[in-house]
């Protein structure tokens, strides 16, 4: 098989969310159908309005050591628990070359974030008007610039073939797969970790997307907030945290007898041209972003039997998706199970592709679909087949689900993964 | 106020048990920051700049490069001190 026609593999999957510290625990979270959207708490949030979030579930300063936590934005700390897990779910022992089974120069890393450090930013800024320049931390550029996760995390693992931040708004996460599949496909690296990670609460950021009319403002009923497909759905609910999976080329899995959880068939992506911060309502866009996607793969509409959707809570976001997909695909929408997790885990912003590819990968290897929550009245422009309730299981056989990232500025991401 | 060496070594130990996790009794004169004690370059501004607030003295950028040791640091804080 030729470098550029490399089997791509998912080997180790990781995840600290609003669900749950850690995959296994946000895939229950999932499928018991649990929100993780809470009041924000204290006096800096109290004149916001906005007032819910889909905080962590398990703070990342309880979980790293103190010392490398302090030198951390929270947006890195996500990223390195998740990141640990997923190493060690591939079935790695140690940093590259300290473990025998992975060459350091054959290993990369791709992580991205929407926004970066700008918590650390923001309160950075904050001592330097309150406590003087001479407070400031040495530690804040490197703690606030966008590469820091990935770059931490190479550290982490000891990947010297490549270390990368994909920077599309809420499509980051699904970026940052589709360019670790990319390095592997072409032979840039065996092993490629790979992710996506935010930390955005902060009443900055909640202000600014207040202010955009795109956030949720149900803060009387937390949990009910994010509902995608609802008639009632007013915007979306903020997330924080980090989904993180470890991709290798199929041969390199096999050497090692890794166990892999499903294969990459790769990525379809386009842009807008349309708006700043509007999806093209038509969803023409994402259209172009599938039919990408089935060019440039082997996958065929009749495999597809789920879709983890973008689907964030905004009236205009979800139907313009669900017409891309009724365009492209036909009647073959009509066998997709369709899962909304943001319902769940809030809207993780560059975070998002990251969990959700977690989420996808899962749904195939256990073969079942999460439900969508919170939805009262289908939105009757919305065609297609939601699960709702109940998780529902998948068919057997081999099957395909596609996942969604779409984001500010017009980047649409379309990634698909397919049973082994 | 002036401070003993004794305090300014204890002192110290509080800063680098917080900044790089080390045990406070571990920070003992002829330790080196970097060698002894897991603090980097940048995490030495951080103790500098902790131990300006606590003992009261300034130690401008020049002289934070001939602090090696603890010994160093609380020989100079002890020069220094108000």
């Amino acid at each position: 098989m030729s470098p550029t026609n490399r089997t791509v593999v998912v080997t180790g999957i990781g995840a600290t969310t609003p669900l749950g510290g850690d995959s296994a625990s946000t895939w229950e979270g999932l499928l018991a159908g649990r929100s993780g959207v809470r009041p924000l708490e204290g006096e800096r949030f109290a004149n916001l309005p906005v007032r819910i979030a889909a905080t962590a579930a398990v703070d990342p300063g309880d979980v790293l050591p103190r010392p490398l936590a302090r030198k951390l934005d929270r947006s890195a700390q996500f990223a390195l628990i998740a990141a640990r897990e997923a190493w060690a779910d591939a079935g790695f022992t140690a940093r590259a070359g300290e473990d025998a089974s992975v060459d350091p120069d054959r290993l990369g890393t791709v992580i991205a974030s929407g926004i970066g450090g700008v918590t650390t930013l923001l309160d950075q800024y904050d001592v330097l008007k309150e406590r003087g320049e001479r407070r400031v931390s040495p530690h804040t550029v490197p703690m606030l610039m966008p590469n820091s996760p990935s770059a931490n995390v190479s550290l982490e693992v000891g990947a010297r073939a490549g270390v990368h931040t994909p920077v599309s708004a809420c499509a980051s996460g699904a970026e940052a797969v589709g360019y670790a599949v990319e390095m592997i496909r072409t032979g840039r690296a065996d092993v490629v970790v790979a992710g996506g990670t935010e930390a955005a609460i902060h009443p900055l950021p909640m202000a600014a997307f207040a202010n955009m009319m795109a956030m949720s403002k149900n803060n009387e009923h937390p949990t009910e907030a994010s509902r995608p497909y609802d008639t009632g759905r007013d915007g979306f609910v903020m997330g924080e945290g980090s989904g993180v999976v470890v991709l290798e080329s199929a041969e390199h899995a096999a050497k090692r007898g890794a166990r892999v959880y499903c294969e990459v068939l790769g990525q379809g992506l386009s842009s807008d041209a349309h708006h700043i911060a509007q999806p093209e309502p038509t969803g023409r866009g994402i259209a172009k972003a599938m039919q990408n996607l089935l060019d440039s793969s082997d996958l065929k509409p009749s495999e597809v039997m789920h879709l983890n959707a973008h689907a964030t809570s905004t009236p205009q976001g979800d139907v313009a998706e669900i017409k891309a997909l009724r365009r492209v695909l036909g009647d073959e929408l009509d066998h997709v199970a369709i899962s909304a997790t943001k319902s769940m885990t809030g809207h993780l912003l560059g975070g998002a592709g990251g969990i959700e590819t977690v989420a996808t990968a899962l749904a195939l290897y256990h073969r079942v679909a999460p439900p969508t929550i919170n939805i009262d009245q289908l939105d009757a422009e919305v065609d297609a087949d939601v699960v709702r309730g109940e998780p529902r299981p998948l068919p057997s056989g081999t099957i395909a689900a596609i996942n969604n990232s779409f984001g500010f500025g017009g980047h649409n991401v379309v990634l698909a993964l397919r049973t082994v | 106020m002036a401070f003993t060496q004794e305090e300014i070594v204890a002192g110290l130990g509080e800063i680098v048990n917080e900044i790089a996790g080390i045990p406070a009794e571990d920070v003992q004169l002829d330790k080196s920051f970097t060698d002894d004690l897991d603090v980097d370059s940048l995490s030495m501004v951080e103790v500098v700049v902790a131990a300006e607030e606590r003992f009261d003295v300034k130690i401008p950028d020049d002289d934070v490069k001939n602090l090696k040791t603890v010994g160093d640091a609380a020989d100079y804080i002890a020069k220094h001190q108000s």
